[in-house]
Parts: C-alpha cells; sequence; structure tokens
C-alpha cells in the first residue's frame, strides 16, 4: 500500500518542483534512502580516517620506542608527556582504533551505507520498509560515534581496556584509568549503536522480504542483496547478546552486582564482589564478536561478487553455491564463538568441539574463493578503480583465510593465541579485506550515489599505495606472532628476544603512514568529485541490476514511473547469441530470442515451445 | 573537455594552496614562539601579552586533551610552548612541505598523462585500453614480486622466529605447525598465481567476449570436498593432540611437580609446593601487606611452601602448573614451550608440561651465552602489561633440588609468630567476612 502511495508522489516530482524540500529535510533528517546511505559512508569515512590516525600515533611508539616526538606532546597534553606516549594512553589508542574500526566503520559504514544504497535500488523498491527508523538508526549511529570520540576529551582518557573489554580490567576502574568514565563512554556509545544495527537490521530484513518488485524471486536476486539480506539476520541474531553482555557489565561497574567479578584483590584492596564469572563475559561476547567478524566480511563479499562479475563481463561462477556459502557461513558463524577461549579456561573437551565447527566454516570460504577464481577464468577483465579493489579483497580473504587454520586450531592456539599472529590475521581477513570490499563499492556506487564519475587515476595510485601498504604492514607481523610477540604491547624494549623486532616494527611504520597519506588521494578524489567530477551516465559500468535503470538525478521513489519488473538473473553477461555483452534483468526474454538458453525458463513448457519454434524459424 | 580537466587542474592547484595556507598558521606560532624565547630575559609587560597569544594557539588542543581547569591548562600551555624546540615545529613544516611537493609532482605526473592521453586522441592513436592493460601488467608484476616478498619474508623474518620447541607436547605441535604452514603457504602460491594471472591473461580485449560460463556441478563439488577432506584430516589431528595436552591422567597429575602461579599487576609469584608435594590452600580474603599472596596458614599443606625467585624446572621431569589471578585477567605464556593459559581471577587454570631441553643447552643451541627462557603475560592487564616477566630456568634434577634449598619459604617467621600470637582473633575475622 505505502509503495502505491509513494508511486503517485515520485509521479508528482518528475514533473519538478511540487514540494520544496528545505535543507534540513534533505540533508539532515532525511528519510530517503539514498541520502541516509550517504550519510553513512561519510560518517563512516570520518570515523575511519580517525581511527587510522590513531594506529599511526601507536605505530610511531611501537618503531620508536625510545625516541622523543615533542609534536604529539602539543597535541595530546599530558598523554604524551615529554613527546613520548604513555602505555596507558597506548591501550585507550589500540581499543578505540579497533572499536571504531571493527563497529563504526566496518559495520555501520560498510553494511550500514550499502544497505541503504542497495536494497531498495536493487530489490525495485520505492525506499526502506520504515524510512522513519532508517533515520533513527542513522541518528542513534551518529550518537555513539560522538559519545565514543567524546570520552577522548576527558580526564581519565578513553576506554582502554582492549575492543573486546574483558571485565575485570574494564569493570575495575583502579586497575587502569581508562575503566572509569572512559568505559562508561564506550558503553553508552555501544549501547547507541546496538539500537541502531538493530532498527537497520529489522527494516533491511522486512524491506527485501516484502518489497521485491514483480518477478524478483529470492533466486534472482544479486548477491549483493543476498549478503546484505544474512548480514542483518546474523546482526539481528548477535546484537542483542552483546547488550546483555554490556548491560551486566554496566551493573557490575555501577550497581556493585558481580556477574562478571570474583575473587579480586585490585591495588592491595580486596574487593567485595563474589560469585562472578569473567568467563561468562568472554562468552557473551564473543557470541557477538565472532558473527561481528562475519557481519562485517559478508557485505565485503556481496559487493566484490557483483563488482567482479560485472568487470569481467562474465556471470558469477556458481550463483547457487556463492548463495549456499553465505547461508552456510550464516549458519556456522553462530557455533564457533568459542574458538577466541581455547586458552581462557574454558572445558578442554568444548574446546574441542568449537575447532571442529571452526573448521567447518572454512569449507564455504574457500568454496568462495574458488569461484572468484573461476569467474576471473577466461573473463574479458576490465579494470576499474572497483574492480582493482575487488582482486584485492580476493588475495586478502585468502591469505588471511588460511592463517585462520592455525588460530581454529585450538592445538595451534596454544602458542598463537594473543599474538601478532592473531594481528595480522584478522586485519588482513577482516581489516583488509572489509575496507577493500568498502572501498570497492565506493567506486562501483559512486556514480549512483553522486551522479558523477571519481577520478580513475586517483583511483590506482589510492589501490596500489593501500594494496602494498597493507600487505607491507600485516605480513611481517606473523613472524612476530610466531616468535611469541605478545600484541597490545607498549614497547618490545623488556625483552631480549622482541629487541630483534624493533627494526621490522620501523618497516611497517613507514608502510603504515604511507599507506595512511594514500588515503589523501581517497578522501580528496571522494570530496572533490562530488561537485568537480565528470557527470556519470545511467549505466556507466554496463551492469545488470536494477539500480542502473534509475535516472541519474536522484528522485524521491527512484523510479520516475512504475517500478521495473525483472525477468531474469542479474548475472547475464556476454551470454552467446546476445547483441551486447551485458544484458540487465527488466529485459524480458521474448525480447532475447537469439540468446535464450533452456534452462533460462525454469521448467516452464510454454515458453520452451516459443523458443523452439523460434529457433527452428531462425535456423 | 579540455576545459574541463583545466578547471579540475585548477581545483586540484587550489586544494594545495588551500592546505598550505592551513598548515601555514603553525609556522607563525613557531615564528611567535621563538620571539617569546629570545626576548623572555628583557621580560617586558608586552611579552607576557605576546606569550599569552600563542599560548591561547596552543591552548585549544591542550585543553582540549585535558579538561583541567582552564586556567591552569593556560599556565601549562605556556610552559609546555616554551619546552617545545622551535626546530620541532619547522621539521613538522618541512615534512609537511614534502608531502605537498610529492602531492604537485603527483599531480603534474596525472597532468601529463592526460595531455598524452588527448594527444593520441587529437592523432587518433589512442588505445582505449592502454590504460586496462598498464594495470593488468601491474598486477603481473606484482605477483612476482609477492612471491619473492613471500620467500623472503620466509627466509629471513621466517628465521628470525622460529626456535624448536623446548617441550615434549611442543614437538607435536612444531611438527602440525609445519604441515599446516606446508600446506597453507602451497594453496596461498597457487591460488595467488592463478588471481593474478588469470587476471592479465583475461584482461580486456576490443574483439573479444567473455566465456558464459555460468556454473559447473562437478567442479564446484570437487573444490567442496577436497578442502573439506584436508580440514578433516588436520581437525582430527588436532583434535587428538589438544585433547592429549589437555586431558592428562590423573595420577600422572599427582605425579607431577607441582607450582603455582598467581599474576598481578605487574607481576608474577610463583609459589612450590615445598616437601609434601602439595600446595596450601589460598583464600583472597586473607590477602593483607605481609602475606600477599593470600596463604590460608591455617592449612598446614601450605607451611612448606616455597617462595620461587623465578621459575627453575628439572629437565624430563613432568610439571603441572596452576594458574591463578590476584587481580584480573593475565595469560601465562611461555614462546618457548608452547605454554599458554589464561590466569583468570576466581579460577584456577592447569598446564601440564615436560621441559625437554636445559637452558645450558638452548644456549648452546642459539649460541648466545645470555639466552633465558621466559616467561610473559599475554591477555591485556593495564600500563604496565608490556613487562610482565618471569625468568624460567631448566636444569638438571640435582641442581633443580639445590635451588629449591635457596629459596625461602612463604610461612616467614614472622608469620609464624603472627599466627602463634593470634589463632582467635583470626578465626573471628574470617567467619564475619563470611557472614
Amino acid at each position: 500500500m505505502s509503495s502505491t502511495v509513494i508511486s503517485h508522489d515520485a509521479a508528482h516530482h518528475d514533473s519538478h518542483g511540487h514540494h520544496q524540500e528545505s535543507f534540513l529535510s534533505k540533508y539532515i533528517f532525511s528519510m530517503d534512502h539514498k541520502m541516509i546511505a550517504k550519510q553513512f559512508l561519510i560518517t563512516g569515512i570520518i570515523m575511519a580516517v580517525f581511527a587510522m590516525v590513531l594506529s599511526i600515533l601507536f605505530r610511531i611508539q611501537l618503531a620508536w620506542p625510545d625516541k622523543e616526538f615533542p609534536l604529539l606532546e602539543v597535541f595530546l597534553g599530558k598523554w604524551a608527556e615529554g613527546g613520548r606516549i604513555k602505555p596507558d594512553f597506548f591501550l585507550s589508542l589500540v581499543t578505540i582504533h579497533g572499536t571504531i574500526m571493527v563497529f563504526f566503520v566496518l559495520t555501520a559504514g560498510l553494511s550500514g551505507t550499502f544497505s541503504n544504497l542497495l536494497i531498495p535500488y536493487q530489490i525495485g523498491a520505492r525506499d526502506m520498509a520504515s524510512p522513519l527508523m532508517n533515520m533513527l538508526s542513522y541518528w542513534s549511529f551518529l550518537i555513539a560515534c560522538i559519545v565514543m570520540v567524546a570520552s577522548f576529551f576527558i580526564e581519565s582518557g578513553p576506554a582502554s581496556a582492549g575492543w573486546t573489554i574483558y571485565p575485570p580490567l574494564s569493570a575495575v576502574p583502579t586497575s587502569i584509568s581508562g575503566s572509569g568514565l572512559g568505559q562508561t563512554l564506550w558503553l553508552v556509545s555501544m549501547t547507541f549503536f546496538i539500537v541502531s544495527q538493530v532498527m537497520g537490521g529489522v527494516n533491511y530484513i522486512s524491506t527485501i522480504l516484502n518489497m521485491r518488485t514483480e518477478g524478483m524471486d529470492l533466486w534472482k536476486m544479486p548477491l549483493t542483496i543476498w549478503a546484505l539480506f544474512l548480514t542483518a539476520i546474523v546482526g539481528l541474531l548477535s546484537f542483542p547478546v552483546l547488550v546483555s553482555a554490556v548491560v551486566l557489565l554496566i551493573f557490575d561497574r555501577s550497581f556493585g552486582t558481580s556477574f562478571y567479578l570474583s575473587d579480586l584483590v585490585v591495588q592491595g584492596q580486596i574487593l567485595p564482589n563474589e560469585g562472578g564469572s569473567p568467563i561468562l563475559f568472554q562468552h557473551l561476547f564473543w557470541f557477538l564478536g565472532h558473527p561481528e567478524v562475519y557481519i562485517v566480511v559478508m557485505p565485503a563479499l556481496g559487493l566484490t561478487s557483483e563488482v567482479i562479475s560485472t568487470n569481467s563481463r562474465k556471470p558469477i561462477f556458481g550463483y547457487h553455491a556463492m548463495v549456499y556459502s553465505l547461508i552456510g557461513i550464516t549458519v556456522l558463524s553462530f557455533i564457533v564463538w568459542g574458538h577466541h577461549m581455547f586458552v581462557t579456561g574454558m572445558n578442554p573437551f568444548l574446546g574441542g568441539v568449537f575447532m571442529i565447527t571452526t573448521l567447518i566454516i572454512a569449507v564455504p570460504s574457500a568454496v568462495k574463493g574458488f569461484n572468484y577464481l573461476a569467474t576471473l577464468w577466461r573473463g574479458n577483465i576490465r579494470f576499474t578503480p572497483a574492480m582493482m579493489f575487488a582482486i584485492g579483497l580476493v588475495s586478502f580473504f585468502i591469505s588471511g583465510g588460511l592463517t585462520g587454520l592455525f588460530l581454529g586450531n585450538a592445538t595451534l592456539d596454544i602458542n598463537l593465541h594473543d599474538t601478532y599472529f592473531v594481528v595480522a590475521h584478522f586485519h588482513l581477513v577482516m581489516g583488509s579485506a572489509s575496507i577493500f570490499g568498502m572501498l570497492c563499492g565506493v567506486y562501483h556506487w559512486y556514480p549512483k550515489m553522486f551522479g558523477r564519475m571519481m577520478n580513475a587515476k586517483l583511483g590506482y595510485l589510492h589501490f596500489w599505495l593501500t594494496f602494498l601498504g597493507a600487505y607491507l604492514v600485516f605480513f611481517p607481523m606473523h613472524f612476530m606472532g610466531i616468535d611469541g610477540v605478545p600484541r597490545r604491547y607498549y614497547a618490545f624494549t623488556e625483552f631480549p628476544f622482541m629487541e630483534k623486532w624493533v627494526s621490522v616494527n620501523v618497516l611497517v611504520t613507514w608502510a603504515a603512514i604511507v599507506a595512511g597519506l594514500g588515503q589523501l588521494a581517497f578522501i580528496y578524489n571522494f570530496f572533490s568529485s562530488i561537485w568537480f567530477g565528470k557527470k556519470a551516465t545511467q549505466n556507466p559500468w554496463n551492469s545488470n541490476t536494477l539500480e542502473w535503470t534509475t535516472p541519474v538525478e536522484h528522485i524521491h521513489g527512484n523510479w520516475p514511473g512504475e517500478i521495473p519488473a525483472v525477468h531474469r538473473w542479474p548475472y547475464d553477461y556476454s551470454k552467446p547469441g546476445a547483441e551486447q555483452d551485458f544484458i540487465p534483468q527488466t529485459v524480458p526474454f521474448s525480447e532475447t530470442m537469439s540468446s535464450n538458453m533452456p534452462h533460462d525458463f525454469e521448467g516452464n513448457e510454454e515458453a520452451e515451445r516459443i523458443q523452439e519454434e523460434w529457433n527452428a524459424k531462425n535456423k | 573537455m579540455s576545459f574541463k580537466l583545466n578547471n579540475r587542474f585548477k581545483s586540484i592547484m587550489g586544494f594545495v594552496l588551500v592546505v598550505g595556507l592551513f598548515f601555514a598558521v603553525p609556522t607563525m606560532a613557531s615564528q611567535d614562539t621563538v620571539a617569546v624565547d629570545t626576548t623572555t630575559s628583557v621580560a617586558a609587560a608586552a611579552d607576557v601579552v605576546d606569550s599569552a597569544t600563542t599560548a591561547a594557539v596552543t591552548d585549544t588542543t591542550v585543553a582540549a586533551a585535558s579538561s583541567s581547569p582552564t586556567v591552569t591548562a593556560a599556565k601549562a600551555a605556556v610552559e609546555e610552548v616554551k619546552e617545545v624546540d622551535p626546530q620541532v615545529y619547522k621539521n613538522m613544516i618541512y615534512y609537511i612541505l614534502l608531502f605537498l611537493i610529492i602531492c604537485t609532482v603527483v599531480a603534474v605526473i596525472g597532468k601529463v598523462i592526460s595531455i598524452y592521453e588527448l594527444t593520441t586522441k587529437m592523432n587518433g592513436k589512442y588505445n582505449k585500453l592502454a590504460g586496462n592493460n598498464f594495470q593488468a601488467t601491474l598486477l603481473l608484476v606484482f605477483l612476482v614480486v609477492f612471491l619473492y616478498g613471500v620467500y623472503w619474508s620466509y627466509a629471513n623474518h621466517g628465521a628470525m622466529a622460529w626456535r624448536d620447541a623446548a617441550t615434549e607436547h611442543g614437538a607435536e605441535i612444531d611438527t602440525m605447525f609445519i604441515i599446516t604452514t606446508v600446506i597453507t603457504t602451497l594453496v596461498l602460491v597457487l591460488t595467488h598465481i592463478l588471481l593474478f594471472v588469470f587476471s592479465f591473461k583475461y584482461r580486456m580485449r576490443e574483439d573479444k567476449r567473455a566465456y558464459y560460463y555460468p556454473h559447473n556441478n562437478t567442479i564446484e563439488k570437487i573444490w567442496t570436498i577436497v578442502p573439506a577432506i584436508v580440514l578433516t584430516i588436520l581437525v582430527i589431528f588436532g583434535f587428538l593432540t589438544w585433547r592429549s595436552i589437555t586431558n592428562v591422567p590423573e595420577d600422572l597429575q599427582k605425579s607431577a611437580i607441582q607450582v603455582e602461579v598467581l599474576g598481578e599487576q605487574f607481576q608474577w609469584n610463583v609459589r612450590y609446593a615445598g616437601a609434601d608435594g602439595v600446595i596450601g590452600k589460598r583464600n583472597y580474603k586473607l590477602t593483607t601487606p605481609t602475606n600477599p599472596y593470600g596463604i590460608d596458614f591455617k592449612d598446614k599443606t601450605s607451611w612448606d611452601d616455597i617462595q620461587g625467585s623465578d621459575i627453575v624446572l628439572p629437565v624430563g621431569k613432568s610439571v603441572r602448573f596452576h594458574i591463578v589471578s590476584k587481580d584480573i585477567i593475565h595469560s601465562f605464556y611461555i614462546p618457548d614451550f608452547r605454554v599458554q593459559i589464561n590466569a583468570v581471577p576466581g579460577m584456577t587454570n592447569y598446564f601440564q608440561f615436560t621441559p625437554t631441553v636445559t637452558t645450558e643447552e638452548m644456549r648452546e643451541k642459539m649460541n648466545d651465552p645470555k639466552y633465558d627462557f621466559v616467561m610473559l603475560c599475554a591477555k591485556i592487564c593495564g600500563s604496565g602489561h608490556y613487562n610482565m616477566q618471569k625468568k624460567v630456568v631448566v636444569v638438571s634434577e640435582e641442581e633443580y633440588k639445590e635451588w629449591l634449598t635457596t629459596q625461602n619459604k612463604y610461612f616467614s617467621e614472622d608469620l609464624q609468630k603472627e599466627y602463634a600470637n593470634t589463632p582467635a582473633t583470626e578465626e573471628v575475622n574470617k567467619s564475619a567476612s563470611l557472614n
């Protein structure tokens, strides 16, 4: 019903200027999915830059632990007295870098942006199921961001117990200064963030299930939509568990309960808490925490599936297998969380079980990797910047995923747990791969978002700096981990066996700085192209999906007239017999008689008969 | 078209200019500071005003960083400004200028390429796919660099990182590690060769069309089943080894040397079971300045418990470690032994293993007379996390026994007196705290 109302509205818009939108309603309190997508994206980019600067700061400390940088004191004040970052603040930097990157950039910035942009566009809907809730989702996210950044402006400093905020460290303010007000703000921010995710998730799922256009059955949906759909389901089922963990932690911190605390003597002070267990928090946290890494990586995989297929001018290889492996990952992601806890003192037998489920999840991931390679095989590959980033993602997904075989194996994890090997592993498979998926999406759908093209040359420069930088930063870290260097170490100076790694750290830090500066190429390209980019055509990549049938200028309701019906799957690229090397989903089979194949008709006998007649006539 | 490009060039230069101006502000600030520094000796009233204004420049950042009252912040800022060597600002400006120059060079190169493309277009020699071919070639070059880099890193960093395990179970872990490394490296190299060779070989050609090949169930089944089989093998071996490490039979648990390790911010305490082979009870509520470990001395098995200055172990003997924490979570980690288990407050974790290499032997093997095994904390625990260590020494059995006699008992004479004098009050205290 709502769609008919909006369609009426949209028809009016077509004739231009019936009611003027104010600046506030268009850019700030917008309920339009396209604008909300842009809000998510730009907020995500700002947070990414912020978190990246934090990472450069702690990389500087790691590379030159004995050197003084008076400039740091100018900017950071008491946290870098004498130009050297303090250990407490180092942990804050690590904590907030992780939190922002995982939650604000790769969850909200990635799936928030592309769910909002692509779900209505690619399934053929006028807007989200609930535009108001969509707006609230963005605003809760923004509040979460502001609260998180605000924690840098308080006396005791931001949260510093690691992004996993394991109690008792995060629960007892006397154990580290960041566990005072900073940790409270962290928890408040995270609560807002989860509210945002839940509202967004409900919206994405209901939109995909209820508002697909005529002919768009589930097996005709692009893989992006499948990925975003399953991501939303994972998020909706796992984020509430984090809320419960967070709320119980707030109780422990502020109201004297003992859910996670027992037998504590902190700084000589015997605490009254009794009977709780820190392991309970770890179970609750990782019940979200592990699905979270799939929340982060699945949208990236969805976006790149689409981009690789479009730019190889070839259907994605094994569409059904791709969907089933996504479903497999979704289901399995809920029963593998224990692999983060092999050495926490969890019952070792349970550890063994989690190890089995963990290595099973590698199978669908491997299938996806192979399918990407098969898609490239005998393609006709066009290296747009988006395609470069998609290829980069495949590389990271493989190189980072393979080290998962070490960490998922409880026996090997004994020696690698909480070392730099873990840092290298997840930064490649989850960090770099997802960021590349996100950047790939930005380059590919930029014309759809802003109606202009980004500069391709700057895009290539950005790609190469980031790609090489990421490998130079993260590859050597594997070996530090094998040597036994634990993560979150403020300096490598206190142990003789670590001193040899300081020189490697200098290389890593320089690579990080150069790659970080390389992001300016993207920032400049992104923001200047909004105004000065080359005007985009309606379908610049010759793509099949529905979003490219909408006009370049954004209009409320997306399509000026009726929503187009869908007749075929989205991957009819380079079909033999077709005039062009792509056939949009909106083209009916009756217009492509020369390229139709028997299985296209899905057992529709009437259609097959007509095709056979045509074939006989045109032989 | 040419106008457009020109326009973009202008916008780039404009951006550079704006950025330059933006960073020019600190230049002035630094010059001001020089002025302040040189003239403070005169101590004229004008200087105070002057330094106040310079303070205001930096004040915004400093005040933002610390939420202390503005007055003190301003004062602090004045001091800090004086402390910072003006050379620092100059260096920063140089770096920024260097970066801007690089940006300009990049912009110029971009322009040159655009102009080159325009001329080829005018001459009618423009190859639409030249850029595409260039990127494809770069990907191929990357493949070579990547493979060589992987080899180089394995050879160099690998040699830096790898030391054979010095325990019985560690040797099994090492074997499994090497098997997994061989398999993953093979997959890494093969998939990357396919990825980049395909990218290069099937780059876009004008007259070509991609091969319409949506699926092939046989191939898909193969590459589902093969990884599944490989993973199953890894899982089975991993599971069996994991059980053998974590599931020690009860009689072996009891016959082992018992050592308790208590983690606290930011040190480790070691307690040997003593002559009776039993570690005495510990109750965190009994923690006092004289009994920081919280040992319950009413339990007589605790009387002979020995305080270890280091962790000293006899070679070839099974040792059962009881890992506990006094305050927050730590992680008991000995990289050379392939041993790690968390120290969690409120519960005891166990790790049993047998060292096979003495420190002396290890030193000879490493050709480093100062080499020591070390136990460190691997779970984030606060500001001293990066330096929470305990030396681990593996010696012969005789040396171990001799060393034990030189160590102090936890139940010191002072404590013995304390307990002899006040057994009754202690009882009351305990029942009170339980209530």
